[in-house]
């Protein structure tokens, strides 16, 4: 299935802008979470009838990051491609941004809630006064009555996230200003290739006329990035502990349990805080989300920023000595037990019956 | 070489322990129902700067907080672990802000008490909403760089930036200082990875839970400053001179802390609080998580078996 151009007419001067995400890229690597946003920009430019734009800002990427790019449906892609754009530092990407935006008027802008989006995403949006909600984990178009000015709004990005300690869900729009910005984790969108052959057009942009010699403050002395120590995204299995593990020695007999299964250790933000577990393994709206076959939460109580990240699990089985835990109403199979008794058991009865 | 540090603490709600009250019908915070805290990642942000006034005799911190009386809190907070003084920014005008409102706020306070800073640094995020964008926001602001997720200032040196200071733009801070060839090394954390980097000062830091904890309180200090008191806290219709140690605020200045309000700080209505925040709340609701039917089970080893031997009939597992 193809998606031409043709079926997405440039819409009108102020019809509304097109819908942006800014890809990051490691080296010549657009990163996952931007391929997601670019499978969940395409669907709200669909939505909106408007074009999905991308911005791929590095050094040496020019020929490398189109084919990494277009295929998710993006109608045009700007490259900025110099020298001091990699690595990424805060002043020279926001001048990327801005400066386009001021000449693009964007409706929308999305970036992944990792460290350059977190960084970038508030800076740009400070320089526009436009409004950002970060951390998402649902975006939607919808309509907006603001009752105190008797005003209503069409075709709003309503920006969703669970807020205050997980207790709530909050629903965020930016009636006024443009672009409405937003940043989401990975893993919380899923990438999907729209058309190998998608024919969007590429833009080389003169850097120099974006960002001025005087942006380029910050100097990279020396940079370490190493593979993802963990595979909790691909993994099919994991167990994951929470606070209820009582300490860290208590956290680390889910890794004899995860070996036996051929299972990822994942934490909850709780166990994290705590000291259990480093915080690449958490899992939730401000850490990783998963989507494994099996999800077994020992000690975990449930709050929304960990559910969202883990709600979307085949089967989930829950451990906990509180029956009443939140995590109970959503899982396949609840054990009330403590993990003390219950994982040792799972340990030796998955031996016994596996043979 | 000394510096001037400003502190960016905010008071909040200790979101780890909270009850059904905790948010209003309109949605938003309930702030009394609350235990309030010190944001933890600020006390990290302040440990750092307290560092770099053990390091450099003669460099001031001096604690910026936003928010109602109460706040002052994580001042006198803040001093006792060894910041010099602080201003408490309290105005109903400043109410209802989102992260870009508060920043305004922020940076016009900065520009207004400490226009010759040389650091700012603040904690990466509150645990009220975890956004993480005041400190960059602020740093636009202010026209400065930033730094985010930092693990650890490094050094900090007076040693010229090579290529990358020439044709710096003047900051609208430090007037005439621009030519100052300050430059602060720190590491800081990207994703999978470590990074070090270097930024000619001033320039805004935000600092990661995982740098090195606070200090704890100093005795001493605690001692000294613990009357301190911003004038926002006393009674309605009352003054230092009605307190009971009167006399003691007379003689001892430092013990009132700076109170700021908008007008104070020359701030625009426009862009403060409800009217300046871009993002609005459409809604808000309490999660009620589509239950499933669910098998329950006992720790016995019966069941535990006859789940596993379910799991791997099924090849849920193995």
């Amino acid at each position: 299935m193809s998606t031409s151009n043709n079926s997405n007419p440039l819409p009108q001067k102020g019809a509304g802008g097109s819908v942006f995400v800014y890809c990051e890229i490691e080296g010549t690597q657009v990163q996952e979470v931007s391929q997601e946003l670019l499978t969940k920009g395409r669907k709200l430019a669909n939505t909106l009838g408007v074009q999905l734009e991308a911005v791929a800002a590095g050094s040496g990427i020019t020929g490398k990051v189109e084919s990494q790019i277009l295929p998710y449906g993006v109608d045009k892609l700007h490259i900025f491609d110099a020298e001091g754009l990699a690595p990424y530092t805060s002043k020279p990407h926001t001048a990327v941004l801005v400066n386009l935006f001021k000449q693009e008027q964007p409706q929308i802008c999305l970036m992944g809630a990792d460290v350059v989006g977190r960084d970038l995403g508030p800076r740009v949006s400070s320089a526009l006064h436009s409004g950002l909600t970060a951390d998402c984990t649902a975006l939607e178009i919808g309509p907006h009555e603001d009752k105190k000015n008797g005003k209503t709004y069409e075709n709003l990005l309503y920006q969703i996230r669970p807020a205050f300690g997980g207790n709530i869900v909050a629903t965020i729009v930016n009636p006024e200003n443009r672009p409405q910005m937003a940043t989401v984790r990975s893993g919380v969108m899923k990438a999907e290739v729209l058309d190998p052959n998608y024919p969007g057009q590429v833009i080389i942009e003169d850097v120099a006329k974006f960002v001025p010699e005087a942006e380029y403050v910050t100097k990279v002395l020396d940079r370490h990035v190493e593979a993802a120590k963990n595979n909790l995204k691909g993994a099919s299995i994991i167990v994951a502990g929470g606070y209820g593990m009582g300490s860290k020695e208590g956290f680390d007999q889910l890794y004899e349990l995860a070996k036996v299964l051929h299972a990822e250790v994942g934490a909850s933000r709780a166990a994290v805080d705590a000291g259990f577990a480093d915080h690449d393994l958490q899992i939730g709206q401000t850490g990783v989300t998963v989507r494994p076959k099996v999800y077994i939460a020992c000690g975990i109580s449930g709050a929304i920023q960990h559910v969202a990240g883990m709600k979307e699990s085949g089967i989930i089985i829950s451990i906990n000595s509180d029956e009443n835990a939140p995590i109970n109403t959503i899982a396949d199979y609840v054990i009330n037990g403590t993990v003390e008794e219950v994982v040792p058991k799972l340990i030796k009865y998955y031996k016994q019956n596996s043979k | 070489m000394s510096l001037k540090i400003v502190v960016l603490a905010k008071q909040v709600p200790d979101t780890r322990n909270v009850g059904p009250d905790a948010m209003t019908p309109e949605g938003t915070v309930n702030r009394s129902a609350l235990p309030a805290i010190f944001n933890p990642e600020d006390l990290n942000a302040l440990e750092q700067a307290l560092r770099l006034k053990d390091q450099f005799p003669g460099t001031t911190v001096t604690v910026l907080t936003m928010g109602p009386g109460r706040a002052a809190e994580v001042i006198r907070e803040a001093m006792y672990r060894g910041a010099d003084g602080g201003y408490l920014l309290t105005d109903r005008a400043f109410a209802g802000a989102d992260t870009l409102a508060t920043s305004y706020a922020l940076a016009t306070a900065i520009k207004h008490v400490c226009p010759d800073v040389d650091l700012i640094i603040g904690g990466r995020q509150a645990i009220d909403g975890d956004t993480a964008q005041v400190g960059p926001q602020v740093a636009e602001k202010l026209g400065l760089n930033q730094i985010t997720y930092v693990e650890e200032i490094q050094t900090l040196s007076n040693s010229p930036l090579k290529g990358v200071n020439s044709g710096k733009e003047a900051s609208p801070l430090r007037g005439g200082l621009e030519g100052s060839s300050l430059s602060i090394t720190v590491k800081r954390h990207i994703d999978g990875g470590v990074e070090t980097v270097e930024s000619p000062l001033p320039c805004v830091l935000t600092v990661n839970g995982s740098a090195a904890p606070c200090r704890p309180r100093n005795v001493k200090r605690v001692m000294k400053y613990k009357r301190c008191l911003a004038p926002m806290e006393l009674p309605q219709g009352t003054g230092f001179g009605d307190l009971p140690y009167a006399a003691e605020y007379e003689k001892k200045p430092y013990l009132k802390l700076g109170q700021l309000s908008c007008a104070d700080v020359n701030a625009d209505l426009q862009q403060c609080g409800l009217a300046g925040s871009p993002t609005k709340v459409k809604n808000v609701e309490n999660i009620v998580f589509k239950a499933k039917e669910s098998k329950v089970l006992t720790g016995s080893d019966d069941d535990v078996n006859g789940l596993i031997k379910e799991l791997l009939a099924s090849h849920t597992i193995g």
